[in-house]
């Protein structure tokens, strides 16, 4: 018997995690951002000790001292984040620190061999060794980093967050490889946001929430619903409320809009109290779209109407016109990551802050302060800097800069992506309590589920042309995914 | 889910940034002290000394207060030395200048409009040399170019044509003026005059004050640190991040100019036009020792000021020590490096 068991009973951070895998078996550890997994795998990689309870491999104590000796276990970590040298050669990447060698000098003729024997075993067979890691795709690159985990003989492979940059066919390839080597009876920690994937590739999930196990089963056995609920710590139909939105006057209307190569063409309309969706394939021209709408991209023809005004606009001038943007990267557009909450949120309208137009700190402070409770960011207070919160409060202070800036259309970009789900449930609500008030909302998402379950009216943009909205009870997922690869039906 | 402030409860001591600030200011203290005690018979904390540390920290403290307003905006500014030259040369040049009086002769510019000719010659000098910031800026911005290249460029221009002015000579205005006295001495004189601190000294704490209060208190201060902090947020949030540029690197050929005037007075009323050579290093590290950071986003004024302070003691201790002068190059080298190490590390602690 090669049962494999741990389990830790760290405080803080980990407050009792219970988890096991047998070999052979994909288990899916799925929670929030800030449950606790990037903890977790920080103790099962040797990276900080436990305070408390113990881990179990293959029956005997398991207490790595340090990453390598962690790795020489057979324990092997596949970061959200790659973690290759992108100058060296792909075979000199996989064995990293283990390097076969004659005395002081390198083995190359081994090292190519055993090289090229781990990137077969990930259908990696048509790369050379010899070639350079940053010459490779992203997907290629995460394959070498397993194949660096397999070329070690690892026992178990933890995934963390493996598809976050993958495209759908890059996805599939995984998946394949995930089954080959569970064949091989390596044991497999999934780390994921999406249900979707555990339901696709993992036989048991662990819940994680505030850095404990709150449950666990065979993901056949469980619906969706029961494991967000175990995540969320509450129910599924409460996740999209729904207040009731009275649709008003017109107030962005775009008539056949196209950009200097995206998008082709677009029209819609938006009223106050409306939430409209824009769903389709990354690279469709929906990003582009609404940065033309925003006077960030070039409009070559087509009109965009804000209220009574036409014509094109720079953003400050949108933002006088009450509009405002999300982007859909918080990180190197959406957010000044080095400045403070306060500075971030007020940003767009530094006006009324103090006498004499001037910006008096203390007013910038003050300002935050009631979005701050309400929506709610968690923070240490407005003068933090943004880059100590988590994604999911760096994204409520995004959308929060624009109820600053009282804006009238709302144009949100992705505006859950990457974030942790308690998060994502409280934009859901705020973007309902906004269009129960009024206000007119127009929001790109990939998640067709989110979509479906916040959104009014749904648009699809295929190929740079943006189809005609309809009511979203007359979209279903599969109709939606038609008619985003352009097979649209009815 | 609530929110988590705990308002004034767990509140620091002292806000971060001023704690930040205090730790440079006894890193000043402790450069300071080590002098003193160092320097054989308290040479180092006579009062002419102090006076001396003060007067020649002031031209790089002025021509700071534009470059961390630069650096703060992610830009960098490599003609401040350049600048401070033209400055220098435009305004002995002025007061060079012979105009025709009634009599059909030539005279000074000085001896006919005794009054008028300095005034001319400050506004001249300063407008020159933020004319010149101000093409910085539009090269910076029109062209969307590396301001690190566009200011080596000028840096090289900027420093022609100053010699193209001066005819690659230096120019001895006939006559003094009020502007020769602006870094005279003060503290130090037998009979004190009721301004006590010398004259340049009032322009900086002029200029301290004004740049503080636009970086802190202004919309365009706020954008300047939302422009460095991340330049795409910036543009996304409707700052006009082209008229920001704009603004700092002609704010830098400004404070420049008003270098100019002070270093016209400290080498003695002569328009030279090598003047200022390597002083944009100074600048840039007084202003980097005072805590910002080259990727943007982060500076104080009051910063800049100890960094400017810190270097000139440095500098002057050095060569009160007797100190060769390879030595005290390399000090202050090493003393820069250290001062950004030490950042870093804090940094890495703190967040």
């Amino acid at each position: 018997m090669r049962g494999v068991r741990r389990s830790f009973g760290a405080t803080k951070a980990l407050r009792g995690v219970e988890l096991s895998v047998a070999p052979g078996e994909v288990m899916a550890l799925v929670g929030e951002n800030g449950a606790g997994k990037s903890t977790l795998m920080k103790i099962l990689s040797g990276a900080i000790p436990p305070d408390e309870g113990k881990m179990l491999l293959d029956g005997a104590d398991y207490v790595p001292g340090n990453p390598l000796h962690a790795r020489k276990s057979g324990v092997a970590m596949i970061y959200q984040e790659l973690a290759l040298a992108p100058h060296l050669s792909v075979m000199e990447n996989i064995l990293l620190g283990i390097e076969p060698s004659r005395g002081p000098l390198m083995n190359w003729p081994e090292m190519k061999g055993r090289a090229a024997a781990a990137l077969a075993e990930v259908g990696l067979a048509d790369i050379a060794p010899e070639t350079q890691v940053r010459r490779l795709a992203i997907a290629q690159q995460q394959l070498v980093e397993i194949a660096r985990a397999v070329a070690l003989d690892c026992r178990v492979l933890v995934l963390d967050e493996p598809t976050s940059s993958l495209t759908a066919k890059d996805i599939e390839k995984l998946f394949a490889l995930i089954r080959r080597l569970k064949a091989k009876n390596i044991s497999i920690v999934y780390i994921s946001h999406f249900l979707e994937e555990v339901r696709a590739v993992c036989d048991r999930f662990t819940v994680l929430r505030d850095g404990e196990t709150v449950g666990s089963g065979v993901t056949s056995e469980t619906p969706n619903e029961r494991i967000i609920a175990l995540m969320v710590g509450r129910n599924v139909d409460e996740l999209y409320p729904r207040s009731a939105r009275i649709p008003g006057e017109v107030i962005l209307e775009v008539k056949d809009l196209s950009g200097i190569t995206k998008p082709r063409t677009a029209s819609l309309q938006l009223r106050r109290g409306e939430v409209l969706g824009i769903s389709g394939l990354v690279g469709a021209g929906r990003t582009e779209l609404m940065r033309a709408i925003f006077g960030l991209n070039r409009v070559k023809n087509g009109e965009i109407r804000i209220g009574d005004i036409a014509g094109n606009a720079s953003p400050a001038k949108r933002w006088s016109q009450r509009v405002g943007l999300v982007s859909e990267d918080r990180k190197t557009e959406g957010l000044a990551l080095g400045l403070s909450i306060a500075d971030n949120m007020t940003l767009s309208r530094l006006d009324g802050l103090g006498p004499l137009g001037l910006v008096m700190p203390s007013r910038q402070r003050v300002a935050c302060r009631p979005w701050i409770e309400k929506i709610p960011i968690k923070c240490q207070g407005p003068e933090q800097r943004i880059s100590g919160l988590s994604g999911g409060n760096q994204q409520k202070v995004a959308i929060a800069r624009l109820l600053h800036a009282d804006v009238d259309v709302l144009l949100l970009d992705e505006p859950t992506r990457g974030i942790d789900v308690g998060s994502k449930a409280q934009i859901y609500q705020l973007i309902d309590e906004l269009a129960a008030r009024g206000k007119a909302v127009l929001m790109i998402s990939s998640y067709i589920p989110e979509l479906l379950g916040t959104c009014d009216r749904i648009a699809v943009m295929s190929r740079g042309k943006l189809g005609e909205a309809r009511e979203r009870v007359k979209w279903d997922e599969r109709q939606l995914l038609a008619a985003a690869i352009g097979q649209d039906e009815n | 889910m609530s929110a988590k402030i705990e308002a004034g409860a767990k509140a620091p001591l002292l806000n971060p940034k001023w704690a930040n600030l205090l730790g440079r200011f006894l890193a000043l203290i402790i450069v300071f002290a080590f002098f003193a005690l160092l320097v054989d018979g308290g040479k180092f904390y006579t009062l002419r000394n102090l006076e001396n540390i003060l007067r020649q920290s002031c031209v790089y403290a002025t021509a700071g207060l534009g470059m961390t307003m630069v650096i703060i905006g992610a830009g960098i500014d490599l003609s401040a030395g350049s600048l401070i030259a033209l400055s220098v040369v435009v305004v002995a040049t002025v007061l060079n200048l012979n105009i025709t009086g009634a009599d059909g002769q030539p005279h000074p510019f000085t001896e006919l409009y005794p009054a008028l000719a300095p005034v001319v010659a400050v506004l001249a000098g300063t407008c020159a040399a933020t004319l010149a910031g101000l093409c910085n800026g539009l090269m910076i911005v029109g062209l969307r170019l590396m301001p690190f290249i566009v200011t080596l460029g000028t840096m090289g221009m900027i420093r022609g044509l100053a010699k193209g002015i001066g005819h690659e000579r230096d120019i001895y205005p006939p006559n003094e003026t009020w502007i020769n006295a602006i870094m005279d001495p003060t503290l130090s004189r037998l009979v004190r005059p009721w301004w006590i601190l010398p004259i340049g000294v009032w322009i900086l704490i002029g200029g301290v004050i004004v740049a503080a209060f636009l970086l802190r208190y202004t919309r365009l201060g706020r954008h300047i640190f939302a422009v460095g902090s991340n330049e795409e947020t910036a543009r996304l949030c409707g700052v006009s991040v082209g008229r920001t540029k704009l603004f700092i690197y002609t704010a830098s050929g400004f404070f420049c100019g008003i270098a100019g005037l002070m270093q016209f007075s400290y080498i003695g009323g002569i328009g030279q036009p090598t003047t200022g050579v390597m002083y944009e290093l100074f600048v840039i590290a007084a202003v980097i020792i005072g805590g910002a950071s080259f990727t943007g986003g982060e500076g104080s004024i009051l910063g800049t000021i100890i960094g400017a302070l810190t270097i000139t003691i440095l500098y002057t201790g050095g060569q009160q020590m007797g100190w060769p002068k390879w030595v005290q190059e390399m000090v202050i080298g090493g003393i820069i490096i250290a001062a950004v190490a030490i950042d870093r590390w804090r940094h890495r602690k703190v967040v």
